[in-house]
């Protein structure tokens, strides 16, 4: 496929959008580009929110991706507060909210992802919070004012990133802070055990209280507004607010009833092409068809930024694969996790440097053969462990154990 | 507000006005100077806003951190003495007319 002209549409106003629109003007793209976005923002970094946002040590603007001249230079048009009720892919147009049509010669979906929601009864009261927009995360901060004022606990549904990120700002304000884990470990979807059970001490010696294998009941309310939290185990846990950070679902419903297919993410190849001619998508929304056939949903800034780069190369009639190593990272307390690879299903690690310093890297394998690497204040061996997995100069465990072993010398052969 | 001159590796030089209390990255990334990409939004994770600090206004930044030194240990481009990520430089009155050079690749 290769749209040569007329308007390029892009459903979402996100790091993938963004990406999109940038990647496809200096692909040489001159035709139209809209990029519709349903918050009332342009691009704005997401990652702070949970952290330097929350802190209160960033100004909005701060948060901005670009200036808004800077995008009408660029001759991308933004419409914010513009929500697609539908794509009529035969008619090559999308249907807006307000009934009015927009037709497009290609078409990007980047259309995100929505928090996974509560299902518990009073889930729906004031102060139960997830954490995905701006507003979302200033309506959290203002919950979290109200806790402080009112000395009441912060109460985290889920011990992942999201809910671990807020845990630690929430314990910097001075909260006290309980985190219910469903499973019997933090992180469980993304880290091995050794670098849970780290996090669940460092969480502890920060003053954060832990409940693993918890089966929420329901949120108890107070003129509205949440009180507690109540557990199956019969525990109650009174609190001024809860952060539900559970995970989150793909927005691929518009693709679903536009006949793309989709499989909990729109599904696209590594070019990020969908199933239908002519429709890219990029980011949070997809699922990857990856070589060894299975799909893989990533959540993060380099998917998104990757896989727009790869759809507006796409639309141009350009195979531009996304074959780096993913990374990712977390900021918690002074502590920053930058992880190199996906660990799971690794049956093996080895530690470089001493997870007692608070200082190493976690190296994975699988049959021996490494597989991704997590470093905590350990940025030089992330960075370092990003090009030695793109290249496939991979350390043996007794290698990558090993501080004496100089793992640049693996890349100079 | 400060003003800041980025000139990229090709030659081209954009001078931004900075506000105060923006890092360079910040000032950079909003208004289109290419040459820094500043991925992870400013967390010192991602090492994709390095630059080459002209030499007079090396001595008036604050020092890199720790975290800040590691990262730079594996840029993408060349490492020099005047390497820093403009992520971690704050904009301030001292540093008005600073000039920084960006590398060939962030990444």
């Amino acid at each position: 496929m290769s749209v040569s002209s007329g308007r390029i549409i892009i459903i979402g106003a996100g790091q993938a959008g963004l990406q999109t629109a940038e990647a496809l003007r200096s692909g040489g793209y001159a035709g139209e580009i809209v990029m519709l976005g349903d918050e009332a923002y342009g691009p704005y970094h997401r990652p702070p929110l949970s952290k330097a946002w929350l802190a209160g040590e960033m100004e909005a603007a701060q948060l901005m991706m670009r200036a808004p001249e800077l995008l009408a230079k660029k001759n991308i048009e933004l419409r914010t507060g513009t929500k697609v009720n539908a794509i009529d892919n035969a008619g090559k147009m999308v249907r807006l909210s307000d009934d009015s049509e927009l037709s497009f010669s290609g078409l990007v979906l980047a259309t995100g992802s929505t928090p996974r929601i509560l299902n518990i009864p009073g889930a729906n009261a004031k102060h139960v919070l997830a954490l995905r927009t701006r507003d979302d995360a200033s309506a959290i901060m203002q919950a979290l004012l109200h806790c402080a004022k009112s000395k009441l606990p912060l109460v985290v549904i889920g011990g992942g990133f999201i809910g671990l990120e807020v845990a630690a700002t929430a314990r910097k304000r001075g909260l006290q802070v309980t985190v219910l884990e469903a499973s019997p470990r933090l992180l469980g979807r993304v880290l091995a055990p050794v670098l849970s059970e780290w996090y669940a001490a460092l969480h502890r010696s920060h003053g954060v209280q832990i409940e693993f294998n918890v089966t929420l009941k329901e949120i108890e309310q107070k003129n509205g507004a949440v009180c507690a939290v109540l557990t199956q185990e019969g525990k109650r846990y009174p609190a001024g607010m809860v952060l539900v950070g559970i995970g989150v679902e793909a927005n691929d419903m518009l693709a679903r009833d536009a006949g793309i297919a989709c499989d909990r993410g729109v599904i696209v190849d590594d070019c990020s092409r969908t199933s239908m001619e002519g429709i890219v998508a990029a980011g949070d929304c997809t699922a990857r068809r990856i070589a060894d056939g299975s799909l893989l949903r990533l959540e993060s800034v380099q998917n998104a930024t990757e896989q727009g780069k790869s759809a507006a190369a796409a639309l141009l009639g350009q195979s531009r694969p996304f074959t780096a190593t993913p990374w990712f990272w977390s900021d918690q307390y002074d502590k920053k996790l930058q992880m190199a690879g996906l660990s799971m299903g690794s049956n093996a690690w080895a530690v470089r440097g001493s997870m007692e310093s608070g200082v190493f890297s976690v190296f994975h394998f699988r049959d021996g053969k490494l597989v991704a690497v997590d470093s905590v204040n350990d940025s030089k061996i992330h960075l370092l462990s990003r090009k030695l997995l793109d290249a496939g100069a991979l350390p043996s465990p007794d290698q990558a154990a090993d501080t004496a072993f100089d793992l640049n010398s693996l890349l100079a052969k | 507000m400060p003003q800041i001159t980025y000139i990229e590796a090709s030659g081209q030089s954009t001078t931004v006005n900075v506000p105060e209390g923006w890092s360079l990255m910040q000032g950079a990334t909003a208004n289109g100077v290419e040459g820094i990409l500043g991925e992870c939004g400013g967390s010192c994770a991602c090492a994709t806003c390095h630059c080459y600090v002209d030499e007079p206004w090396l001595a008036k930044l604050s020092a890199p951190t720790e975290g800040e030194l590691e990262m730079l240990e594996n840029t993408a481009s060349e490492r020099k003495a005047n390497s820093r990520l403009a992520c971690q430089i704050k904009a301030t009155a001292a540093l008005d007319g600073m000039v920084v050079h960006l590398p060939e690749s962030q990444e």
